[in-house]
C-alpha cells in the first residue's frame, strides 16, 4: 500500500499532460469519423501520444502501410534510446517485464530516471504501480476525448506545456544529483547544434545517436587516461614486493 | 463517413507493432546476457541527463524565434520554471507555476488568433 501511494504521487505531475493530450487524440479521432473503440485500441496497444496523433492524419490520408511503419518508426525511435538504462532494473520483474518494455513512453521514463525511492516501498511493485496507472489515465483520456471531447466547456489548451515543466524538473533534479554533469551538457549541446542545423523535425534522432558516441568516446579516454597511472601503481607494488621478499 | 475496417485495423497493427520494436530494442539486445557489457551499464548512467535535456528541446522544437511571438510564451515559462523549481525545488509547484503562465500568456499578451 506503501508502495501504491509513493507510485501515485510520482505518476501526478504526468496525469495532467496525458489527460490534453489523450483527450486532444480522441476529438481527433471522433472528428476524423473513427468511433471510441478505436480510440480506446490505439490507447491500449499504440500508447505513444505523438505518434497516435500522427496516425489520425495517416489515417484520413489513406497512407500504405509502407508509409505508416516508416513514419512510426521515425516518430518513435528515440524510444530505442530509452531501455539502455532500465536493462537490469525490468528484468528481474518477472512476469511484469514484457509490459515495462513496451510501455516506456517518454513520460514514464522521465519518472523512472528521476525516482528516489524512500526504503520502505518495494522498487519493482512501485515501478509496475506507476507504469499501469499512467496506462490506464492514458487509455482513459483516449477514449474520454472520442466520447465527450466535443462537449468540454473549457479551452485546454497550453495545458500540454506541463509535459515540458516536468520534463525541465527531472533535468534540475538530476544535475542536482549527479556529480558530473558532462552528459547533460552533451545532450544539450547535440541537441542545439543538431536543432540548427537540420530544424525542428528531423534533429532528434542525430542528436540522441552523437550524444550516445560522444559519452562513449569520453568512457574510452578516462580508461585510456586511467591505464598510465594503473601501470605506475603496478610496477611500484611489483617493486615494494621484490624489495620485501630480498628483505627476507 | 464510412471507415474501412480492415484497412483501420491493419493500420494500427503496424503503428503498435513498430512501436513495440522500437521499444523492446534495448532489451532484445541485451535482455538475455547474464551481465552487461560495460558499455551498456555506462550509458545507463550517463544518458538519461542526456536524454531528458534533449527531450526538452523536442518538447520545444516547434516554437519559431524569428516572428513573433519569438518563442516568448514558451521561453518565459520554461524560465518560470527554472526559477520556481531553484528556489522551491517542489515539482508540483514547478509545473503548475510554468503551465499557467503559459497558459496566461498565450491568452493575453501572446494571443494567437486561430
Amino acid at each position: 500500500m506503501k508502495s501504491f501511494i509513493f507510485a501515485f504521487k510520482q505518476a501526478i505531475p504526468v496525469f495532467f499532460p496525458y489527460l490534453f493530450i489523450g483527450i486532444a487524440f480522441g476529438v481527433l479521432m471522433d472528428e476524423a469519423g473513427y468511433s471510441a473503440g478505436w480510440s480506446f485500441l490505439s490507447g491500449v496497444f499504440i500508447y505513444a501520444g505523438s505518434m497516435q496523433i500522427v496516425l489520425v492524419s495517416l489515417l484520413t490520408a489513406g497512407a500504405s502501410l509502407g508509409t505508416i511503419a516508416l513514419m512510426t518508426f521515425f516518430v518513435n525511435a528515440r524510444h530505442i534510446f530509452y531501455g539502455i538504462a532500465f536493462i537490469d532494473q525490468f528484468r528481474k520483474m518477472g512476469r511484469r517485464y514484457p509490459y515495462m518494455v513496451l510501455t516506456l513512453t517518454d513520460e514514464v521514463y522521465s519518472i523512472l530516471c528521476s525516482i528516489d525511492y524512500p526504503d520502505d516501498v518495494d522498487i519493482r511493485k512501485t515501478d509496475f504501480f506507476i507504469t499501469l496507472m499512467l496506462h490506464l489515465v492514458w487509455i482513459l483520456s483516449c477514449v474520454a476525448g472520442a466520447l465527450f471531447g466535443q462537449l468540454l466547456p473549457y479551452d485546454l489548451a497550453g495545458i500540454e506545456f506541463s509535459a515540458t515543466a516536468f520534463f525541465i524538473t527531472v533535468c534540475m533534479n538530476q544535475w542536482e544529483a549527479m556529480d558530473f554533469h558532462l552528459p547533460a551538457i552533451t545532450g544539450l549541446t547535440c541537441a542545439l547544434v543538431f536543432y540548427f542545423i537540420l530544424g525542428a523535425s528531423q534533429f532528434i534522432l542525430p542528436a540522441l545517436t552523437v550524444s550516445v558516441l560522444v559519452l562513449m568516446m569520453m568512457k574510452s579516454r578516462s580508461n585510456n587516461q586511467k591505464k598510465p597511472d594503473m601501470i605506475k601503481l603496478e610496477t611500484t607494488l611489483t617493486r615494494q614486493v621484490e624489495e620485501i621478499s630480498h628483505e627476507y | 463517413m464510412s471507415i474501412n475496417w480492415i484497412d483501420t485495423v491493419e493500420a494500427l497493427t503496424v503503428v503498435a507493432l513498430v512501436t513495440i520494436f522500437t521499444r523492446s530494442l534495448p532489451f532484445l539486445f541485451f535482455g538475455g546476457k547474464k551481465e552487461l557489457p560495460d558499455t551498456v551499464r555506462y550509458l545507463g548512467t550517463v544518458l538519461p541527463a542526456a536524454i531528458m535535456i534533449i527531450l526538452v528541446v523536442f518538447c520545444l522544437r516547434n516554437i519559431c524565434l524569428v516572428a513573433y511571438p519569438f518563442g516568448l510564451p514558451e521561453l518565459l515559462s520554461v524560465a518560470t520554471v527554472i526559477l520556481v523549481h531553484r528556489i522551491k525545488k517542489n515539482v508540483f509547484l514547478s509545473i503548475i507555476a510554468g503551465t499557467g503562465l503559459y497558459m496566461v500568456l498565450t491568452r493575453t499578451l501572446f494571443m494567437i488568433a486561430s
